[in-house]
């Protein structure tokens, strides 16, 4: 069955692309990529409830479906959803009528390359997805063909191609580690790598893991490889940003955590995470630093990504049930969460004909719907209950407290209630009454508001009530990564509750 | 693995086309001429290409031959040939203002060469390796990689940018093969498909640079900070 619905999953965008190839009109290019976006939503639901906890592989282990990589999977395809919803009222604003399928094409593709990257069970056909990624949303970047998103297209594919030639030569020196325990040629995947790694060479195994972790860094997003971020996820068209910030960066996340893994195996446990954590804090103070400073709209939600990036990463580094299982959860919030950042930003953008948030004033008064969402959307992104991102962070920083990180912890902490005051003082400053704009606010189609009650209603839900389903999800990964036998983490799930309030605090 | 024990014509067979390798990257750090760099550039791929298939000869591994015939025809000429295409369409023959002076860029790298040798002579220790070929393949990989970032850093022309990229990824396939000969074709087969595939969407950002920026200078680039 699993193998079913991961056919399902990748068949759905593919047909989508042939269909728009061969029938390039608008209308039929927006419900063919609407319908695919719903298929495979729906086929990476199933995949996250079907996949064993060991994972299965297909295609002589060339295609792995596990917990982790399913998750991402669930997390692209809500957003791949949301995403297409949100295009259909928002592209249409753009002028550019005739270019749409293309766009549509093109979309659909990003959501398929998002798709298999986290199913690739080698690590070299890994990094070839995640390049694929690279080359298709550059020309989505630079759709608008203004000289500012031509500029964010070129720093993009530059910045991460370079960045990811680190990975590459990480990879090169994982496989030639292995060569000396497995002999010159073999087929190299998470598994057989992890196998290996206790009789690998240490040092080189260490050398192998932040080349790799600086390559799917600059991915990610974690700073000082962030450089390319901010320009992509703003000057691109809006679905564009939230794919790019809710669905690309997690799955390039996989392939760090998988190699983390990896190391685990070799019982290298506490330094590779701590070089995790210094990533993550350092992507946080950029963070902050530049949202209290911020001017554009669509900026501040990049540097947001930046900063989420940064917790998920110091989740998985501080380890353990708790971080990786608060980093999982943080996740599926952000990319929630983002999404709706982006849809509101695009839409004071385009209404207020302005990128700048000094030009954005009483948002609230023109927009008392989309205003509301957006404003708790800003409530939640910055971490305040009762909404999802503040139960993961909560728990990914105890995580910290309880672990190695408590100075990271304490830091994290600072930093976030930075983040909180920087961010919420641009909102103050937008929904405040002030001088009129000289021409009044465009209205905002219907498609444009829908996505964000889609978006906010979950989140909401995510932070008042863990699913424990979840839950059982993420300590089986938690195990996996740590190398203890999937059974006992399911008996120890069983017996562990979620410990997330209940009710906001 | 045979590389580990190589006779010593063969180590040296090794040797003499690594370091040449390394040379034409110095040749490009140097030139500040457009179609110098591509000469370079389509000199170290065809070495490559040979030292694919020397190794397959020597170590027997048939489909290496392969590999070493796509290598000369895709970065030797197909890439080459790309990029002067868009050389001469641009119009850009050469790099008008350098950020670094060639003379001060050669020097940068050949320190980092050295800090390559380092790094390589390190891993070397804690690995065991009695071969000196690994060293220097090694070596070569990560002082490629580092010209290649140099190359990057300071040059701004858009073509010039591009193949900095291909330089860092030359680096990489020529430490592959002395490396790790055995690795699965279909990952190599796959990277040169990648590469072809990057190029071109290259070529087309540059046309977008020229059409809206006015200018394939990433000088002109400026207008996203903050």
């Amino acid at each position: 069955m699993t193998g079913l619905f991961a056919i399902v999953l990748v068949a759905a965008p593919t047909l989508a692309v042939l269909a728009m190839l061969v029938a390039p009109r608008r209308e039929f290019a927006e419900i063919v990529n609407l319908l695919a976006s719903i298929v495979s939503f729906a086929a990476s639901i199933a995949l996250a409830l079907t996949a064993p906890p060991h994972g299965v592989t297909f295609l002589s282990h060339y295609v792995i479906v596990d917990p982790l990589g399913a998750w991402i999977i669930l997390c692209a395809a809500i957003v791949y959803l949301l995403a297409s919803i949100y295009a259909l009222g928002y592209m249409r604003t753009l002028d550019e009528d005739e270019r749409l399928p293309r766009f549509y094409q093109l979309f659909a593709t990003f959501a398929l390359t998002i798709f298999i990257a986290p199913l690739m069970n080698n690590p070299g056909v890994y990094w070839i997805a995640i390049e694929m990624t690279t080359v298709v949303s550059t020309f989505l970047v630079a759709f608008e063909q203004a000289p500012e998103a031509i500029e964010a297209g070129w720093k993009y594919i530059i910045v991460v191609s370079a960045g990811i030639t680190l990975a590459l030569l990480g990879t090169v020196l994982f496989y030639w580690n292995g060569t000396f325990v497995l002999g010159p040629t073999y087929d190299m995947t998470w598994a057989i790598l992890r196998h290996a790694a206790p009789r690998m060479n240490h040092p080189l195994l260490l050398l192998s893991f932040l080349l790799v972790l600086v390559g799917y860094g600059t991915k990610v997003g974690l700073a000082p490889m962030h450089t390319w971020l901010p320009d992509a996820h703003s000057e691109g068209p809006t679905p564009v940003s939230a794919m790019l910030s809710g669905a690309l960066l997690n799955t390039a996340m996989v392939g760090i955590v998988r190699y983390l893994a990896v190391l685990h195996g070799a019982a290298m446990v506490a330094l590779p995470g701590q070089i995790l954590v210094a990533f993550g804090v350092v992507s946080l103070v950029v963070a902050a630093l530049f949202i209290v400073r911020q001017r554009g709209v669509k900026r501040l939600m990049a540097y947001s990504s930046v900063e989420h990036m940064g917790i998920v990463a110091l989740g998985f580094g501080f380890g353990g049930p708790l971080g990786v299982a608060g980093a999982m959860y943080h996740m599926l919030n952000h990319s929630l969460n983002k999404s709706l950042m982006f849809f509101g930003a695009g839409n004071a953008m385009r209404s207020y004909g302005a990128k700048a948030m000094a030009r954005i004033t009483s948002f609230a008064r023109h927009f008392p719907v989309s205003g509301a969402l957006w404003l708790a959307g800003a409530v939640a992104i910055t971490g305040a209950p009762p909404f999802g991102l503040f139960a993961s962070e909560l728990t990914i920083l105890r995580a910290g407290f309880a672990g190695i990180g408590l100075w990271a912890a304490i830091v994290m902490a600072v930093l976030l209630i930075v983040i909180f005051i920087g961010f919420l003082n641009h909102f103050r400053l937008m929904y405040h009454d002030g001088a009129e704009p000289d021409s009044a606010p465009a209205p905002v189609s219907r498609w444009c508001v829908a996505p964000m009650w889609l978006a906010l209603v979950p989140l909401l839900i995510f932070g008042l009530w863990w699913p424990s389903g979840f839950w059982r999800d993420f300590q089986t990964v938690a195990h996996d990564i740590a190398g203890v036998p999937a059974v006992a983490a399911r008996q120890q799930a069983q017996t562990t509750s979620p410990v997330v309030p209940r009710r906001p605090a | 693995m045979t590389a580990f024990h190589a006779s010593p014509v063969v180590a040296s067979i090794f040797s003499l086309i690594a370091i040449a390798s390394l040379l034409l990257a110095f040749v490009m750090l140097g030139s500040r001429w457009m179609r110098h760099y591509l000469m370079a550039f389509a000199a170290q791929s065809w070495l490559i290409a040979i030292l694919s298939a020397s190794v397959g000869y020597i170590d027997r591994y048939p489909e290496l031959y392969v590999i070493a015939i796509l290598t000369a025809l895709f970065r030797g000429l197909l890439l080459p040939y790309l990029l002067l295409r868009i050389v001469r369409r641009m119009n850009v023959e050469r790099e008008i203002v350098p950020v670094l002076q060639p003379s001060s860029s050669l020097v940068i790298g050949a320190i980092s060469v050295v800090f390559a040798l380092a790094v390589a002579e390190h891993i070397g220790t804690s690995l065991d390796l009695s071969s000196k070929v690994v060293i220097l393949a090694l070596t070569v990989m990560l002082s490629m990689k580092l010209i290649g970032y140099l190359m990057l850093a300071a040059r701004h022309e858009a073509v010039s940018q591009v193949l900095g990229l291909l330089v860092l990824e030359n680096g990489i396939f020529l430490g592959t093969q002395i490396l790790v000969p055995g690795m699965p074709m279909l990952l190599e087969l796959v990277i040169l498909f990648d590469l072809l595939i990057v190029v071109v969407c290259f070529g087309v950002l540059v046309r977008y640079l020229m059409g809206q920026v006015g200018s394939t200078s990433t000088l002109h680039l400026r207008r996203l900070v903050g």
